[in-house]
Parts: structure tokens; C-alpha cells; sequence
């Protein structure tokens, strides 16, 4: 073969390197979930940011899967994501609808109310401060660690009818508890926001799949100036 | 090289040059042995006493102090070598540069010859360095106490102390916690130390293996599932450090730090106290205080119960915190802990 046949065999075959590469990492950015802009409300505002814990997403690649669902402020329709984005300074009230059953917590710590309004939060209408999830089960958390909030999210009962087996649920028509909360945004920054109950289940101690894949049991809080 | 320094001269060998010759040819180690001997001195000295203050990990413990101090010791050692190489490599480019008139053609093959005085020294100085860096190294990476190490549930390596405060640290994916058994057991989010006071380390994990880095306390011990891996450490000064896990441990990891105190005895005893008074109504929900955690216990199976360990409790040392009325008293067969009058 001539040498600048052997050129273009190697030139073309860093081509084709190249475009697989540049696919792949396209691919996995385009993979990322949506963000919800919770940025409309007048400033210094509150904001009423709105989610929902499923046992089971119903969508995407994995429906099986546990997962939070957030609500777009405008329109009011659940997303599949767990990338919000909210004002700084801001009071952000939370209203948080669980469709999932609970287990005790592997760590009783989560079972506290802290870095709310209050070190409160209410579960369907009634305030409380802590949790014993050995009496009454927990179905996940609310956490943000670096702003020390967190929030133990009752389970529900599934002997009760109207389970909600695939999301996204109705917080109208199916068995869930009602979590409000309130807490207040820093200055801007990246913040991430995890379950602390190893729900994966099916998973290795039930911290694989969901609790390892952003849009699901973690995400990021992304406070703007 | 060894051509060139014992017979002063280059050229040396199977035809060696006149003798008039070899008079003229200057001894080049005189000439570097002085500027190497002061460039080490300055070295050192600017480094013991200017930078060697701020090396990290800094003076907030002694195993922090330790490990600044073999930081520092093995700078002052390696100074005069790597200057020794760089003075040498200079002198030798610009001495014997291919420009310079008069220069001898290089010695090789069957020409060159060995100096046994200088071999003999040049083993002798390299044996003693190695070896001195092993010993010291050695000594070093297990006092005092284990020097911040994790040595496992039984440690060799103790602390001379009778007064240490025990705290477990709990990995979970994505957080440290940290309990105390000597304030009722309670579980703070956030670890706060005493000054002046050994403390014991008990890290463990709830799930997967993780490593608990304080940083600025020198204490590095990895978080494995059910096991009650213990560090030490003495506290030396008041201020802030860095906690972090140093081992991959999921997609948060890159989460998984947080900020540690060390206090006043008594602005801790305060923060203590009032802690455990505000944590009252959690602590009384949290199981019997355990050395280890079982991944499996109360997780999505639904198992409940209590986390039992077959491990002894902690030594009666450990027992910072108790007040002197009371005593530890140790449950064996579950590694409870509870307060008694004594």
C-alpha cells in the first residue's frame, strides 16, 4: 500500500476515534436530567418549591425504580428530575407529597428535623421534630448536608387502599402523606440534596441504582444570585 | 567522576598525562563542597524555620505535629541530596563544557577506572540515608499512639492518657455522624473536640467502605461495615478542621465532608452537655450504642433491631466525659453502654 494510503487509513481511523468519543460524552450529557426554574417568584419572595416521593418513577429507563418527582412551578406538571434551581436569600417553602412505604432507618440521626423553620417540619397538617422509625416507618429524607436540613419523610400504609404502584401520583386521588417544611436559600452555590435511607432496593444494602443515579434519590439545588 | 576527583585530573588511565599535568588540574570537589555545604545549610534552615511551621498537616494534634515534623525532617534530609545532585550536574556543564579550550577528551571503556575510597563512601552515605529513613520512618508511623492510623478494634499502639474521650464516627453514604458514648450516647452531625485531650477514634460504616480524613488532626482510618476501626489522637490547639472521606465511595462522595471543632475543655463540656440535652429526643430512639453496624440491619429488607457487636466495650481508659461519680459499666454480650454509679 502506498504511504499515503497508510495515511489515510490512519487518519480516517482517528476520525471514527474521535466522532465514538465525542458521541459518547454527548450522550451521557444529554442523558442529565431536566432543571426546574423556581426563579419567577418577585424577589425576596417565598418560593413554593413541590415534590414528590415515589416507590416506583413509571418513567424513563428505569420505572421500577424509587425516585423524587418535582412539580414546574408555572404549569404544575411533575417532572422526572432532580435538578432544581432556586433564588438566594430566599425563604423556600416545601410542600412534599410521599407515595412510598417506609422502613426503620438504618441510622435513627435522619429521623431529627433539623435546619428548618423551627427544626419543623408537619406531616398532613401536624407538626413534629423527630421521628422514631422504629414505631412508625420511614419511607425516605430530605437532606441537604452542607446546609445541615433535613427531614424524615413518613412512609405510607400499604395495607391502605389507593397505593400508588407507578408515578407519577395524584396527590387528589392516591394514599400519600403531606410534608411541609420551610427553610431558607444561602447565597448562591451548588447544593446537593440526597435520601438518607437506602432505598435502592434490590440493590447492595440497598445503596445501588436510584441512590447512585442523579434524577432519582439525589440531586443538586442550584441557588442563584 | 571518580577518574576526575581522585587523581584531579581527567584523562586518568592507561595513559596517564604528565605529571605537570595532573599539578594543573584543580580539585573539584574543594570547589563544590562549600557551595554545596552553605546552599544545604541556607536550605534548611530557611526551611526549618520559615516554611516548615506551615507544612500541613499543621499543629492541631500531636499526630499532626508528628507528621509535620517527618515532613520536615525528611525535607532537611533530601535537601543536601538533591542539592548535591543539582550542584554537581551544574558545575559539571559548565566546567566541562565542549566550548571550554583546554578540556580533556572524557575517560571510558577500558581508560576509566574505579576509586575505592570513594565507592566505599558513596555506599556507606546512601546505606546510612535508606536506613535512616527506614528506622525513622518506622518509629514515626507508629508513635505516639499509632500516629493517627487506623490500627483495627485492638490496638497495639495505645495512648499514655487516662483520660480519653471516645467518639465513634459513623460513614453512611453521604455523611459522617458521630456519637458519643460518654454524653448518653447521643449522635451529632457535626464532630466537636475538647483541647488538650486524647481522643479514640472509633470509625465504622453503615454501608459501604468509606475512609474518615481530619485532615488538620492528622487522623486518616478507614470506615469498613462492622468493623471498629480505632485511631488516636491529642488534641493541641482550638480551631476549625476538614473532614472528609478519602475513599470512593459513590456518587456523592465528592459530598462527603464536613467541618470539625476542637474547643475549650469547657466551651466543649457546655457544647456537650447542652447537646445532649437537645438531642434527648432522638438519642432515646437510637439503638443501644454499638462498636459496629450491621449494613443489612434496618434496611430496605425491613430487618429491625438493634445493631449488636460481639466486640468488647472500649478500655477503661476511654471514659472522657463520664463524670467521676460514675463508672462505665459494659454490656459484653451486645456492647451496650451504660452510666452506674460507682
Amino acid at each position: 500500500m502506498s504511504r499515503s494510503g497508510r495515511i489515510a487509513i490512519v487518519l480516517g481511523m482517528f476520525a471514527v476515534v474521535v466522532f465514538l468519543v465525542v458521541f459518547a460524552a454527548m450522550s451521557f450529557v444529554a442523558t442529565e436530567p431536566q432543571t426546574v426554574k423556581y426563579l419567577t417568584a418577585p424577589s425576596g419572595k417565598p418560593v413554593h418549591l413541590v415534590f414528590q416521593t415515589d416507590g416506583a418513577v413509571g418513567t424513563g429507563a428505569h420505572p421500577t425504580w424509587v425516585s423524587y418527582q418535582t412539580m414546574t412551578p408555572r404549569s404544575h406538571h411533575w417532572v422526572h428530575t432532580t435538578l432544581v434551581q432556586l433564588p438566594a436569600h430566599t425563604m423556600i417553602h416545601v410542600t412534599l407529597y410521599q407515595f412510598d412505604s417506609g422502613s426503620p432507618l438504618r441510622n435513627q440521626q435522619w429521623g431529627r428535623v433539623t435546619g428548618t423553620v423551627g427544626n419543623s417540619a408537619t406531616t398532613d397538617g401536624s407538626p413534629f421534630k423527630v421521628i422514631n422509625s422504629y414505631k412508625r416507618t420511614v419511607g425516605h429524607t430530605f437532606t441537604i448536608p452542607e446546609l445541615g436540613v433535613n427531614v424524615p419523610l413518613l412512609g405510607v400504609d400499604t395495607s391502605k387502599p389507593h397505593f400508588c404502584t407507578a408515578g407519577p401520583c395524584s396527590p387528589s386521588t392516591q394514599l400519600h402523606h403531606t410534608i411541609t417544611f420551610s427553610f431558607k436559600t444561602p447565597g448562591p452555590g451548588i447544593y446537593h440534596f440526597q435520601c438518607f435511607i437506602p432505598c435502592g432496593a434490590g440493590h447492595y444494602t440497598g445503596n445501588g441504582g436510584p441512590m447512585q443515579t442523579l434524577g432519582y434519590m439525589g440531586g443538586f439545588l442550584e441557588v442563584m444570585a | 567522576m571518580s577518574d576526575a576527583t581522585s587523581s584531579g585530573q581527567f584523562g586518568a588511565g592507561a595513559s596517564d598525562p604528565p605529571a605537570t599535568t595532573r599539578t594543573t588540574e584543580v580539585h573539584h570537589f574543594r570547589r563544590m563542597i562549600p557551595i554545596w555545604l552553605v546552599a544545604s545549610i541556607a536550605a534548611d534552615l530557611i526551611w526549618w524555620f520559615v516554611a516548615g511551621p506551615h507544612v500541613p498537616p499543621g499543629g492541631m494534634s500531636d499526630v499532626a505535629k508528628g507528621a509535620q515534623f517527618d515532613f520536615n525532617v525528611l525535607f532537611l534530609a533530601a535537601a543536601p541530596v538533591t542539592l548535591g545532585v543539582w550542584i554537581y550536574m551544574g558545575y559539571a556543564i559548565w566546567w566541562w563544557r565542549a566550548s571550554r579550550p583546554g578540556l580533556p577528551d572524557p575517560v571510558g571503556g577500558p581508560a576509566a577506572r574505579g576509586h575505592l575510597k570513594f565507592q566505599v563512601w558513596w555506599i556507606a552515605l546512601t546505606t546510612v540515608i535508606v536506613l535512616g529513613a527506614f528506622v525513622f520512618g518506622t518509629v514515626e508511623l507508629i508513635l505516639p499512639a499509632g500516629a493517627g492510623g487506623g490500627e483495627g478494634p485492638n490496638p497495639v499502639w495505645t495512648p499514655t492518657s487516662k483520660n480519653v474521650l471516645p467518639v465513634q464516627v459513623i460513614a453512611q453514604q453521604w455523611k459522617f455522624t458521630y456519637r458519643y458514648p460518654t454524653f448518653g450516647g447521643m449522635e451529632t452531625d457535626t464532630l466537636v473536640l475538647p483541647n488538650n485531650t486524647e481522643v479514640a477514634f472509633h470509625v465504622t460504616s453503615l454501608d459501604v467502605i468509606h475512609s474518615f480524613w481530619a485532615y488538620q488532626i492528622g487522623v486518616k482510618a478507614d470506615g469498613n461495615p462492622l468493623v471498629d476501626n480505632v485511631a488516636y489522637a491529642k488534641t493541641r490547639q482550638t480551631g476549625t478542621f476538614t473532614v472528609r472521606c478519602s475513599e470512593l465511595c459513590g456518587i456523592w462522595h465528592g459530598a462527603m465532608f464536613d467541618y470539625g471543632k476542637v474547643l475549650s475543655k469547657s466551651s466543649f463540656e457546655k457544647w456537650a452537655l447542652t447537646t445532649e440535652r437537645k438531642q434527648a429526643d432522638n438519642t432515646k430512639y437510637l439503638p443501644p450504642f454499638a462498636w459496629t453496624y450491621s449494613p443489612t440491619a434496618n434496611g430496605p429488607t425491613g430487618v429491625t433491631g438493634t445493631n449488636t457487636s460481639g466486640q468488647a466495650g472500649f478500655s477503661k481508659m476511654e471514659h472522657y466525659g463520664a463524670t467521676p461519680a460514675k463508672k462505665i459499666v459494659r454490656s459484653q454480650a451486645v456492647g451496650t453502654v451504660t452510666t452506674g454509679t460507682a
